[in-house]
């Protein structure tokens, strides 16, 4: 004869799902979810893993308060070397280079090739410097890139998109996405389930976080339509080489700090220049971060750990 | 007849002399934009056709010049690099640095 359970023991078994946790491990990085949760969650198509972002490395860069952007750059891939869990890859922001000379673009890809993972790059406004406005940026990085050198792949079951928001730039304007690439964008997003985890990599901040020195994306607003239907947006951008950060529903906007030099907080200073720090605060503000993606529907988790650390 | 000839000799002389006077130009009209703390200055800058302007690069960060109508647009200028240009046309040509595009200012070029 087979037992039922009697209602009194269902209830207690609910009850116990209700306050029980599910701790997972991805990448090194503990996280939880409660029981009921789990096990109502479809089966999720995200396997966790973790990546990084480095962001405006400026190689060139040799002023106050950094003698040698090429040293700090160097000590960040070290970190990256060390680190005990191996990252997928990394997402480099763009501002590669200081005035887009080859010797830079050499220089950087030379230090990158350290860490021995696969690097994604955008571009900064600093990488548009050359003769053809672009065009060295595009021979070394625009293979399986559209337009200005936009692109986008998939990952542990989470859409990546590389954005450009630094070329043909108009005077009294910030950031630009321009039309083309909207269009594109429309096309890539199209169709993609809403539960697929989004992350959106480019230059210039995609919100306006300070207008008066450029710093935001004119033409931002169409692109985060689209991405409002998705359960998981990720933005992350440098370009001001400091970390902030701005939720908008179910996107999370993340900006990074520098490898090079930080830059003054908004409106702290009378100019968006290097940041004159003392060499002993130096490490202190530049830095690397590293995220974690776990299940599909949470929020990626974030370290931004200094170079100092 | 010699005193044509000398009248001839220093008509001659005379227009030689007004010929070289003539001749010889004036110095070309320059000028100069400082760029420092993510500003141009003079932000607007008056000119005469013929001028050459030279932007001097004071800040420590790169800049560039752009114009607006792309008329000109000069190399990234790092930390004491200049640029110059010499403005023909009369006209209005506003123009920005593309590094830093708030960052905005024109040059007026009309005949004195």
């Amino acid at each position: 004869m087979t037992e039922h359970p009697s209602r009194r023991r269902i209830l207690e078994c609910m009850g116990w799902a209700g306050t029980g946790l599910v701790w997972s491990v991805g990448g090194g990085v503990l996280s939880s979810v409660s029981l009921d949760r789990a096990m109502a969650a479809p089966k999720s198509a995200v396997t966790p893993f973790t990546f990084l972002q480095v962001s405006d490395s400026h190689i060139g860069f040799a002023k106050d308060p950094n003698p040698d952007a090429r040293a700090t750059f160097r000590e960040a891939v070290a970190k990256i070397k060390a680190m005990p869990a191996k990252p997928a890859f990394i997402l480099h922001t763009g501002d590669i280079t200081q005035l887009s000379k080859d010797q830079e673009f050499d220089d950087a890809d030379q230090i990158l090739k350290e860490a021995g993972l696969p690097v994604f790059h955008v571009p900064g406004e600093h990488d548009m410097l050359d003769e053809g406005t672009g065009a060295a940026y595009l021979a070394r990085y625009g293979k399986g890139t559209l337009g200005d050198g936009w692109y986008s792949f998939d990952h542990g079951g989470v859409h990546f998109v590389g954005l450009v928001n630094v070329r043909e730039l108009q005077g009294g304007g910030m950031g630009h996405l321009g039309q083309a690439q909207i269009d594109w964008l429309t096309k890539d997003l199209a169709g993609r389930s809403s539960s697929t985890p989004i992350v959106v990599f480019t230059h210039i901040p995609m919100w306006t976080v300070y207008a008066d020195w450029g710093w935001g994306t004119d033409d931002s607003a169409q692109a985060l339509g689209l991405l409002r239907r998705f359960g998981s947006v990720t933005v992350l951008n440098g370009h001001i080489h400091q970390v902030l950060q701005k939720v908008e529903g179910h996107i999370a906007f993340h900006t990074a700090r520098s490898t090079a030099f930080p830059q003054p907080a908004p409106g702290q200073a009378s100019s968006p220049g290097p940041l004159k720090v003392p060499a002993g605060e130096l490490r202190n503000v530049l830095g690397v971060r590293t995220l974690t993606v776990t299940l599909g529907s949470q929020p990626l988790t974030l370290v931004d750990a200094a170079l100092a650390v | 007849m010699q005193q044509m000839l000398h009248r001839r000799a220093a008509l001659c002389a005379f227009t030689a002399v007004a010929a070289i006077a003539l001749g010889a130009a004036a110095p070309a009209p320059t000028a100069l934009v400082k760029i420092g703390n993510f500003t141009f200055a003079p932000q607007v800058l008056t000119v005469s056709p013929g001028t050459t302007v030279t932007w001097d690069n004071e800040d420590d960060t790169p800049h560039t010049v752009v114009a607006n109508d792309k008329s000109f647009r000069s190399k990234a200028m790092d930390t004491d690099e200049r640029y110059s240009m010499t403005f023909t046309k009369p006209g209005t040509y506003d123009y920005f640095c593309s590094l830093h595009p708030h960052m905005t200012a024109k040059i007026v070029v009309k005949a004195p």
